[in-house]
Order: structure tokens, then C-alpha cells, then sequence
């Protein structure tokens, strides 16, 4: 076993997606450079990610969401970008956690819409919710009926 | 502002939300960071030696496999830690290292006996469940102790 020296000991790396009609990772970018001083900034097809001390990111996450807040999502990375044991170009694949984003992305226009119309939104105004379903069973008498069908 | 596990810890929305409403989302990344900024021996790719799945006893049995006590050394603590979780039920299996079906149905029965305020909820998959889902997950964090924006 070989001795494991981090790098980029005490930063916090965070992603920023952007999916906006008015807005794209380019724009963003841009506007990210401009106020990022000291703090690692990488482009990428879906946002940023932004490396550095917490209180910076912190700071330039908290003005970037001010230029579309219900378009801008932000959450924590664990690797720092480029890592090799994460980056997909010696991974040869798409990178792990990917998928799980590529899914939620598909579903944030819905949030976002959620994001935009909770302002006008009563406070104690009661909220139903998406539950979850039950365990998917067959149910007897739909049993019944197809081998019904099968038999008749 | 509470500490509110969220599941699956992958999560960008509830990551997002949770922190947008003014608390401390605990997720799987912060974790990560933790193990990948401790110098020690090299064990990639998370770094995780054989001491975790030792320190995974404390959740899980030492019959369970190995990758189920690996990776409660990393949730287990942050289910300890929580004061409140959401829990989305239909989330993909992909959802990176959340990939254990088992290690995830022990994350949620933890979660429950800890007694804290849950919410269950299912993805949105249209803009009216979004609006419901969105007001749901604001109401819940609003009830939290330290209150929430």
C-alpha cells in the first residue's frame, strides 16, 4: 500500500446546474470568472463546479443563484473536479453519480415550476404532496380475471 | 438549522431545496470529502480501508457483506447526526453508491427508529405535483427546530 497525500485538504468543491430558458452553463461560467477570486472554477456541460474555502463558495454560489433562483441547483461533490478516480476521461465511461443526475435533471422543470409559484403560495395553505405508492402486488381478482381470459 | 438526512444522499433537488430553506442537508458527498482529504493509505477510489466496514458493525451484523457495513460507516453516523430526513421511495437504483438495495432498506429502517420527523414523498412528474412537492418539503422544513426560510 502506497501513502495517499489529498490534495485540496480543507475546500469544499460544489456543483452548480443551471436549466433555464434564459440561461446557459456558458453564460454562467462567465459570470462565475468575473467574481471568482481565488476559487477554482470548472466549465462544464451542465454548470460548474466551483473548488475553494467554504466561505467562498459560499459567496459565489449565493450570487449566481441570484441571476435565475428557481433555474440554478447547487449541491456538495465529495472529489474534487478532474480527480482520477472520478473523471470520466480515464474512466473511460460517464462518470459515477452521473446517472443519478441525468435522472433528476430530467425531472427539475417541475421543481422549478415549484420554486417559482411557492412565493404566491399561502404559508399554512395545506400541501398534498406526491406520496409514494404501496408495494405493487397483483391483486386476486385481477389474477382471477386473466386466467379467466387465458382459460375462456 | 437542523441537519436533515436526505435519501438518496445523491440527491441534487433535495440537496438544493434543503439547504435553499435555510438548513444543513447531509448527504453522501460530505462524507466522501471527509474520507478523500484524510491522508493515510492509499485505498482508492473512496478510500475506504478495511477499517470501515469494522466501524459498519455498530449498524449491521457481522454476516451482512461487507459492502453493506462499508457503507453504513459512512451513513450510519449521518442517521445518528440527523435531526430530520426526507426520504424520496422512488428513486433509481444507479443513483451511484447508493446502489445497495439492501444497505438502503437499512438506512430507512434506521431512519425510523430514530424517531425524527420524516417525510415520504415520490418524485414529482408533472409541474402541479412539482408545485406539491416543492410546498411540501418547504412546510416540512418549516416546522423543523430553527425554523427555515
Amino acid at each position: 500500500m502506497k501513502e495517499y497525500k489529498p490534495r485540496y485538504v480543507n475546500t469544499v468543491t460544489k456543483y452548480v446546474f443551471v436549466e433555464s430558458p434564459d440561461m446557459t452553463p456558458a453564460d454562467l461560467a462567465i459570470r462565475a470568472y468575473e467574481i471568482s477570486q481565488g476559487v477554482m472554477i470548472k466549465e462544464t456541460c451542465f454548470g460548474l463546479q466551483i473548488t475553494g474555502k467554504s466561505e467562498d463558495v459560499d459567496r459565489i454560489i449565493h450570487l449566481l443563484r441570484e441571476f435565475d433562483p428557481a433555474h440554478i441547483f447547487v449541491k456538495d461533490r465529495g472529489f474534487p473536479p478532474g480527480d482520477p478516480r472520478r473523471c470520466r476521461a480515464n474512466l473511460g465511461g460517464a462518470r459515477p453519480g452521473y446517472y443519478g443526475h441525468e435522472f433528476e435533471i430530467s425531472l427539475i422543470r417541475h421543481i422549478s415550476k415549484g420554486i417559482e409559484e411557492l412565493p404566491g403560495r399561502a404559508a399554512d395553505q395545506p400541501v398534498h404532496p406526491p406520496e409514494p405508492a404501496g408495494p405493487a402486488r397483483l391483486d386476486a381478482k385481477k389474477l382471477q380475471k386473466i386466467i379467466e381470459s387465458q382459460e375462456s | 438549522m437542523a441537519k436533515v438526512f436526505i435519501y438518496p444522499t445523491t440527491s441534487l433537488i433535495l440537496s438544493d431545496l434543503v439547504a435553499r430553506f435555510g438548513h444543513q442537508p447531509l448527504s453522501a458527498a460530505l462524507k466522501i470529502r471527509e474520507l478523500i482529504q484524510t491522508p493515510g493509505l492509499e485505498s482508492p477510489p473512496l478510500q475506504i480501508t478495511p477499517e470501515d466496514p469494522k466501524k459498519g458493525l455498530k449498524y449491521a451484523a457481522v454476516e451482512v457483506p461487507s459492502g453493506v457495513r462499508g457503507r453504513m460507516s459512512l451513513y450510519g453516523p449521518m442517521i445518528e447526526e440527523a435531526e430530520a430526513a426526507i426520504i424520496i421511495h422512488d428513486a433509481d437504483f444507479s443513483f451511484g453508491c447508493m446502489g445497495c438495495a439492501r444497505a438502503n432498506e437499512l438506512i430507512q429502517f434506521l431512519l425510523r427508529k430514530r424517531d425524527i420527523p420524516l417525510l415520504d414523498l415520490r418524485y414529482p412528474r408533472t409541474d402541479e405535483e412539482g408545485i406539491e412537492f416543492v410546498a411540501a418539503i418547504r412546510k416540512f422544513l418549516q416546522d423543523l427546530p430553527g425554523g427555515g426560510t
